[in-house]
């Protein structure tokens, strides 16, 4: 088990790298250096400026300047915001976007399982057919449609929350960005759940448990669960990064100040440095996610030892 | 006697077989997916869609890129949907149809969604096929560049696309596809391999039958069945991401639209002209529904051990 | 046939399973009446389709959702098909138990052999972990597991095919049932091992004095384990009676064919004798007796009325229009 966590940990580090050499290259490749717009500029200054930021230099020589930089966890400085490096933008932000995160996923797991176990054991019932439309709804319903329909109904009609804010994380800012952020993934994974779990009952091992004469919650707790959740593990990863992507959303509707709305920021205004620190620091989160995920997967399933 | 009866047999069992065949996979397939009324449904409500996105600009007098400038004076009155004004869903907060534009902007939305998915599983076929054919040191090669592929935030690197090469449209339905491919090619792969060392394949590379035969009568078919499945799944997605990117302001440029730089605008004045993000938004919504139900009942129809 | 006359453990009488479909009811098991004495072993014979399984998932309330059972099954005096799941919970695996068809997937692959074999104990004898652990060794070694201790904290995909089919005959016999019914358990399994397996139930039953009823499509199993057998086709009995008389003095047309298909070494017809056909499909069954199709012997009343099932010498049951005498000349 334990040589398996670090194969998998040590397999991330060249996904990670081949991630940072892309952006990295991608970044150079654009038309353009960051401050030519900024024709105001006499040209002692910015070649001053191209020396601070090593932009005079190959592009070889950068990426390795790059390299060693983040090495030292130092994502460098952003083109546009001149006074802050993108460490102190990052530190600011990660909070805000990692308390929605943590907090959708988590809703989105614990609302999606329990709905789609239920589902799937009341099979045909009333009970199945509610949350089943429901969970039909809610993956159509993406979260740049949800939004604003929360607005609308909490805030406008309603009056019942603030429509945008962060405020230090308190509870009424919190619950709208994560009602649109979780619902389709509440959705799916009730969905996913809800098939392997009927799955799951129909195969051969539950009817042996069901020979040995186990009441129903414990052939389901203790024989059904695990395998149940072998799908839900394995849709984790792509939750995740649904998630962290709708991040960039919640930002722009609900002002929440967090890292989507410095990429989108980023993006729009050409900050090469900002986006490409953004990309690196959630392409790092995704692939660590990743391997836990796959590490946890091993731990259920003891038929995947390597 | 006894050969008689043998004979007998056989006959009969090839009559068995004859009766399986004529009522093959398609169109047993086919009758379970007509059995599927809400599968259906969703069949006719999405040509309708399509039609009217087609056709509908045919049957208004205003343009897309026409500005009202008559409504524009009064956008929360006059821009109002009303039959008399000819704005059947009201007006934009530049005086533009929202009914023009919701039927532009769903001809791209759709475009999009088709040729994204084409994209993807022309390039996930290809992969994923050569790949579980070739298999071996080739496959398990492929196989990890796909999953390091995988961990990669796409959605973060079509943006950085975006912001470098432009907004152009063509770009989008490369971006999302070339974006999209890795379930394809996963699940391809994984079909291919199996088929592979199906029995009756081996059959009939043992009957002497050509590999190009193999694959066009035996991989082939088996493969469309997914193939279908899947491109109904990955159509609703690339309608989705193409809105998702235009939301985000770096999609389909101005005056043409799309159904998520509608909801985009929309919903930015939605406490004045909530006709504005409705709209789009119902269209959007119904869409995803009726591609949902629809790639549902076409898997259950095809993979007979979902019944 | 002392046996046959003593109070029976288990009493099937007119038991009968249907099936909801959408293409219509099935009848999977028709009007099935059998006895079973405490010690004695039943084996029910016949094709795949035939409902001998039904006949077993049926008794142990283990049917499919869209499964209607009628009929009474009597164990121990109490009719457990009218059990209702909570009280199904005490018969099974302590009164009853079951082994499968397939041990490939009947273990759970998720869980440790061991825990599988102790939770039934804990449950039903209400054994503390430790000595839940010992027992279930003591039953690994009975089933002569090698290793048995070790094996404990093994998942099943560790296991071979025929060391799991002793896990799940283990499993059947941890709480000493009265009654194990045993469902093709060595059909999934090489020859050397089937041979193995059998050896060890049928010492497994002269120790623990369990009845067992063997459901198989071999008829070599039956010869050698049973004391009786009910030749099932298409969900109706066809012939019953003990074992020696089927066997030796077979009164029915398919028992015949079943018995004549089988492969001998010391014969020298060059060719194998096959009943041709197939079984037929039990959502269109034939018109009069089910085996019509097949049977060579097959005349006008067979075509269109269902032979009744009657007593024939030496309490043995059969059903078909031919006199005995008719088919043994």
């Amino acid at each position: 088990m334990l040589t398996f966590i670090l194969k998998r940990v040590l397999e991330a580090i060249p996904t990670l790298l081949v991630l940072i050499t892309v952006s990295f290259f991608l970044m150079h490749s654009a038309p353009g250096s960051p401050f030519s717009s900024e024709r105001s500029l006499p040209p002692e200054v910015l070649a001053n400026i191209n020396a601070k930021y090593h932009l005079d230099e190959p592009v070889l020589t950068q990426y390795f300047y790059y390299l060693g930089g983040l090495l030292q966890g130092d994502l460098g400085p952003s083109f546009r915001y001149k006074d802050f490096s993108i460490n102190e933008l990052v530190a600011q932000s990660l909070p805000v976007s990692a308390e929605i995160g943590v907090w959708s996923f988590l809703v989105a797991v614990v609302i999606g399982v329990s709905c789609g176990v239920f589902a799937a054991l009341r099979q045909n019932s009333w009970l199945d057919y509610l949350v089943m439309s429901f969970a039909n709804l809610g993956i159509v319903l993406p979260n740049f449609v949800l939004a604003p329909l929360c607005i609308l109904f909490f805030s406008i009609y309603m009056q019942w929350l603030p429509a945008g804010g962060w405020n230090g994380g308190a509870w009424p800012y919190l619950i709208m960005p994560v009602i649109a952020m979780s619902t389709s993934y509440i959705a799916q994974i009730a969905r996913i759940t809800r098939g392997s779990m009927i799955e799951t009952m129909h195969s051969n091992f539950i009817r042996t448990a069901r020979a040995k004469g186990l009441p129903k919650h414990r052939i389901i707790l203790q024989h059904a669960m695990r395998p149940a959740m072998l799908p839900v593990v394995s849709y984790l990863g792509p939750a995740f990064v649904g998630i962290i992507t709708g991040s960039v959303i919640v930002d722009v509707y609900f002002g929440t100040g967090g890292i989507g709305q410095h990429f989108i920021n980023g993006a729009l205004n050409r900050d090469y440095s900002m986006v490409m620190g953004v990309t690196i620091l959630i392409g790092t989160l995704t692939i660590t996610f990743n391997a836990v995920v796959d590490i946890l997967y091993a731990i259920i399933d003891p038929k995947i030892r390597y | 006697m006894l050969t008689t009866d043998k004979t007998q047999a056989v006959e009969q069992f090839a009559e068995r077989i004859v009766e399986i065949e004529g009522r093959s996979l398609w169109q047993d397939a086919r009758q379970r997916f007509l059995s599927n009324r809400a599968a259906v449904f969703s069949l006719i409500i999405l040509g309708c869609i399509a039609a009217f996105s087609l056709l509908g600009p045919l049957f208004s007098q205003w343009h897309y890129e026409d500005i009202d400038w008559e409504a524009l004076s009064d956008i929360s009155v006059l821009g109002r949907p009303a039959i008399e004004s000819g704005h059947y869903f009201g007006t934009d907060t530049l005086g533009r149809d929202i009914f023009v534009r919701t039927m532009q902007g769903g001809q791209i939305s759709l475009l999009v969604g088709i040729l994204g998915s084409a994209v993807a599983i022309i390039i996930g076929t290809l992969y994923g096929a050569t790949s579980g054919y070739l298999g071996g040191r080739i496959d398990s090669v492929m196989m990890r560049f796909l999953e390091i592929l995988n961990s990669f935030p796409f959605m973060f690197f079509v943006i950085i696309l975006m912001t470098i090469f432009g907004r152009h449209i063509f770009l989008i339905f490369v971006a999302i596809g070339a974006i999209s491919w890795l379930d394809m090619a996963r699940i391809v792969r994984g079909q291919t391999l199996s088929l592979k060392n199906k029995e009756y394949i081996e059959a009939a590379h043992a009957c002497g039958v050509s590999t190009f035969h193999i694959i066009l009568r035996h991989i082939i078919p088996n493969l469309l069945g997914i193939v279908a499945v899947y491109a109904t799944l990955l159509v609703p997605n690339m309608i989705l991401l193409e809105s998702f990117i235009s939301f985000l302001g770096l999609g389909v440029q101005e005056p043409m639209t799309s159904w998520g730089v509608l909801i985009s605008e929309g919903a930015s004045t939605m406490e004045l002209a909530v006709w504005q993000l409705a709209w789009p938004l119902a269209f959007l919504v119904l869409t995803l529904f009726c591609f949902n139900f629809l790639g549902d009942g076409l898997r259950d129809a095809l993979d007979p051990k979902d019944r | 046939m002392s046996t046959l006359n003593q109070t029976p453990l288990l009493d099937v009488k007119d038991l009968r399973v249907n099936f909801k479909t959408p293409d219509g009811f099935v009848t999977a098991v028709n009007d099935l009446n059998f006895t079973l004495s405490q010690g004695e072993t039943l084996g029910i014979v016949g094709e795949s389709g035939s409902g001998k399984s039904q006949t077993a998932f049926a008794l142990m309330g283990l049917l499919a959702k869209n499964g209607v059972i009628e009929g009474q099954a009597n164990f121990e005096g109490q009719n457990i098909l009218t059990f209702s799941e909570d009280q199904l919970n005490h018969v099974r695996s302590e009164k009853i138990s079951m082994i499968f068809q397939d041990p490939m997937t009947s273990l759970n692959p998720y869980m440790k052999v061991g825990a599988q074999l102790m939770e039934v104990l804990i449950l039903h004898k209400g054994m503390t972990k430790k000595e839940a652990f010992e027992a279930s060794v003591k039953m690994l070694d009975a089933v002569k597991m090698p290793e048995a201790r070790k094996r404990m904290n093994m998942y099943p995909h560790e296991f071979s095919g025929g060391m799991r089919q002793r896990v799940m005959i283990a499993m059947s016999l941890l709480c000493q049932p009265k009654l194990l019914i045993a469902d093709e358990p060595t059909t999934a399994l090489d020859v050397t091992v089937q041979a193995q397996i059998l050896t060890l139930l049928n010492e497994l039953k002269s120790d623990f004095n369990t009845s067992i009823i063997m459901i198989t499509h071999d008829l070599g199993v039956v010869a050698g384990l049973c004391d009786k057998v009910l030749v099932m086709y298409a969900g109706r009995t066809m012939e019953y009676g003990s074992t020696d008389d089927v066997f030796y003095r077979p009164t029915h047309p398919y028992t015949q064919g079943l018995l004549s298909a089988i492969p001998r070494l010391d014969s020298n017809d060059s060719e194998l004798t096959t009943i041709p056909g197939n079984p037929p499909n039990l959502l269109h069954l034939p018109s009069g007796c089910p085996f019509q199709e097949r049977c060579v012997h097959a005349s006008d009343p067979c075509f269109t009325e269902a032979p009744i099932l009657t007593e024939h010498d030496n309490n043995s049951q059969r059903a078909c229009h031919k006199s005995a005498k008719e088919l043994v000349a």
